[in-house]
């Protein structure tokens, strides 16, 4: 009976650490380095380069967040969480931050208890089979054996797309996008479905892309973007504004080379006050008054992060699309700073 | 002289409870565990508050929302619509079945492997020896990536059975298809079959099946009145009178003519689509888990088994055969009933310890109940606390289950003293 007692009380245990934390800044600062939650390997999105330093989309967020922190984009550590971690590590506090194509749910949003703090990805879920397989497109599907990542938002996609079609399929579900390349190539499934910019990922990382084919159907909205613990607000702001900062850039011509010549002073009050030359934005926000043009250098501004890892004339090869910035006519959009 | 047991008069005083020796260690024993008890009430509360903090209060509402994802081996009816309680319910379910497939693989290894690395022929021992080391020297989570790796790698997909030269082509007159997704067999169809029964509404019960079971059993407990029968004849009169024929007749004869009652036929897989239809399934994650569980765990079990047999005193065989035993008998008789009572308690925690290790399945994307109510399920309702410990609870109720049959077991074959 006494070692029950044991059981349960290391249960406890284990569950009992964590907590609300609040003032995530200065934990991050006592630490010294930001510690950012990415996929466990997404080519493009995030993963080592040939010298093991993480780069991609989402890794570039991180060190943009941990320059405006720190002044260093390097001070930034990497968590590779899977889906199904993910959300554990991050409420957990193990990382103070996630940045891992994470799909903006209701349920995550509130019942989850997590912050969102914007979209840097407008992607839909998709379907990719080898083209030997001969199939045009997703409503052809019907029985087909289905590779999916457990633990994310394609499961209860898929079981509603295939529920609403009137068709039949096979689930089968893996952890990492490494394993269901494995199953994918060796035919133990048919089709592989996640978001299509994890799709292009993967296709491209494949020896012959030309011989896998993306299906037309997008069946979901999967708007993808960081997110922080909810209960402390000002980290979120930091997180948020990060983002709507590398946007901003893109938008007002703020990029890599020219962000410290033009911190100096522009004609344009907004560049000014986001760049810290005009107005006390970094003293608000809780940061140094320069902390955008750090963000903006460590990797660029969103349209440089975008075409430096997934873009067109990368091997990932996605088009801007609706992730172009608004007055492109994308969706890309973020409020002013003012 | 009347010897008075020297009473106590004095008057029980507090301070008795620490310096009189027969209360002494009671006090400290209640102090010890009211000590444990508040720790736990702590580790509870602060638990309970952190959550509270957090927003999230213990609730296990969550049960009974529809589960919204689909599961590829379920053995009840369920589908995306179902609630995650259902869906945990089928998880258990696939968990059993590995355990229960596994165990009696386990045991068959076990028992032919402990058996043999006792021959006296050099290479079957080092072999069986080489065996055993390979699977109990690495974790068994390898194995069964290993076999899983195996089988998607090696076997042929169902699009090589397609077209007019095949690259691979059906097994045993075109009944077995064995495909890196799972191997295909025959299933048993009725064409005037009984139909279903409904448990509480909850799940169906195939008719048939129960129907066969009951037959079947009626003619095996026939045959052993048959055979009880043959025992007393032999006890009046010497001479024990041929029953085989009765029992098989028995046995065999009202199942069989209950099947043709049925209509029963086989139906047989067949490549429709992407994938074979009809036939039962056996997925590759299943196929790789049970026998990655069932090398690995029989392994421990060979050695138990190997234990147990040399437990028994070599005078206990030389006795057997200068009582005139065969060395069958003498085995059956005399050996093995010695043997069990060694070889049953650690058997019981290796299967245990399969039952356990069965929650590895997520690895190769089996979907049992870590699978299930601890993976896509924790995972889509963020109830971490609750379902790990419907998870706790389930493993402690299946293990304490298994135990408890093979205690009862272990009390039927130990050695009665008298």
């Amino acid at each position: 009976m006494k070692r029950l007692y044991l059981l349960a009380a290391a249960a406890a245990l284990g569950l009992s650490t964590g907590g609300a934390g609040a003032a995530t800044l200065d934990d991050v600062m006592a630490k010294g380095h930001l510690q950012c939650g990415v996929n466990t390997g997404l080519v493009g999105f995030a993963a080592p380069d040939e010298n093991g330093v993480w780069e991609g989309f989402d890794v570039a967020y991180c060190r943009a967040l941990a320059a405006a922190i720190f002044g260093d984009p390097m001070a930034v550590k990497f968590t590779p969480v899977t889906g199904k971690t993910r959300f554990t590590a991050l409420a957990s506090g193990e990382i103070d931050v996630l940045s891992r194509n994470t799909t903006w749910t209701f349920s995550r949003d509130v019942d989850l208890k997590q912050t969102f703090v914007g979209i840097n990805y407008y992607d839909g879920q998709g379907f990719m089979a080898k083209k030997s397989l001969g199939v045009g497109s997703a409503t052809e599907l019907n029985g087909a054996s289905v590779c999916i990542q457990t633990g994310t938002t394609t499961e209860l996609n898929l079981a509603d797309y295939f529920r609403s079609n009137g068709m039949e399929y096979d689930p089968i579900p893996i952890e990492t996008n490494a394993e269901a390349k494995e199953l994918f190539f060796a035919d133990a499934c048919d089709v592989y479905t996640t978001d299509r910019s994890g799709l292009a990922a993967t296709r491209a990382s494949h020896e012959d892309p030309d011989s896998l084919v993306v299906l037309p159907e997008i069946i979901s909205k999967e708007p993808l973007g960081p997110l922080v613990s909810h209960g402390d607000d000002q980290w979120a702001d930091i997180a948020r504004w990060v983002l709507n900062a590398l946007i901003s850039a893109e938008e007002l011509g703020v990029t890599a080379d020219n962000a410290m010549e033009m911190a100096a002073g522009t004609n344009n009050p907004e560049i000014n006050r986001m760049l810290g030359s005009e107005g006390n934005f970094g003293e608000m926000i809780g940061l140094s008054a320069d902390w955008a043009v750090h963000a903006i250098m460590a990797r660029g501004n969103y349209a440089e992060i975008f075409e430096r890892n997934i873009g067109v004339n990368t091997p990932i090869g996605l088009e801007r699309g609706a992730n172009a910035i608004w007055s492109d006519g994308g969706l890309v959009y973020s409020p002013p700073f003012r | 002289m009347a010897y008075v047991t020297e009473q106590s008069s004095r008057p029980f005083r507090l301070r008795m409870l620490i310096y009189d020796t027969r209360y002494r260690s009671l006090t400290i024993q209640i102090c010890a565990l009211a000590g444990l008890m508040l720790v736990i009430a702590w580790l509870i509360s602060n638990t309970a508050q952190n959550l509270a903090l957090l927003g999230k209060p213990v609730n296990f509402g969550f049960l009974s929302q529809p589960a919204s994802y689909d599961i590829n081996q379920s053995f009840i009816e369920y589908s995306s619509r179902s609630s995650h309680l259902r869906a945990s319910v089928i998880g258990l379910m696939n968990t059993l079945l590995v355990a229960f497939l596994g165990c009696l693989l386990a045991t068959a290894i076990g028992l032919v492997i402990g058996v043999l690395r006792l021959s006296r022929n050099w290479i079957v021992a080092r072999l069986m020896t080489i065996y055993i080391e390979g699977f109990r020297n690495v974790p068994v989570l390898l194995w069964i990536v290993f076999y899983m790796a195996i089988i998607i790698e090696v076997l042929p997909s169902p699009r090589e059975f397609r077209g007019d030269s095949p690259e691979a082509s059906m097994l045993l007159w075109d009944s077995v298809a064995i495909t890196n997704r799972g191997v295909y067999v025959p299933e048993p169809l009725f064409s005037n079959g009984l139909g279903d029964v409904s448990v509480f509404g909850i799940f169906a019960i195939s008719l048939d099946l129960i129907a066969f079971l009951v037959v079947l059993g009626a003619g095996i407990y026939a045959s052993q009145r048959v055979a009880r029968w043959a025992g007393k004849v032999q006890e009046s009169t010497g001479v024990r009178p041929a029953t085989w024929h009765y029992s098989t007749a028995l046995i065999v004869v009202p199942p069989v003519a209950l099947l043709l009652a049925l209509g029963f036929h086989p139906g047989f897989p067949e490549l429709k689509g992407f994938n074979f239809q009809g036939g039962i399934n056996m997925r590759n994650s299943l196929i790789a888990l049970w026998l990655a569980l069932a090398c690995y765990t029989g392994a421990f079990i060979a050695e138990i088994v190997r234990a147990g047999i040399q437990s028994v005193s070599k005078g206990q065989s030389e006795a057997a055969s200068s009582l005139g035993l065969r060395p069958t008998l003498s085995m059956r008789l005399v050996i093995l009933p010695q043997a069990l009572r060694v070889i049953i308690p650690p058997l019981i925690s290796q299967y245990l310890n399969l039952t356990k290790n069965s929650s590895l399945a997520i690895a190769i994307g089996y979907m049992d109940v870590t699978g299930t109510l601890g993976g896509i399920t924790l995972n889509q309702t963020g109830r971490e606390l609750e379902c790990i410990l419907l998870l706790i609870v389930c493993f402690l109720c299946i293990s304490l289950t298994v135990s408890a049959v093979l205690n009862w077991y272990n009390n039927l074959v130990k050695l009665k003293e008298r």
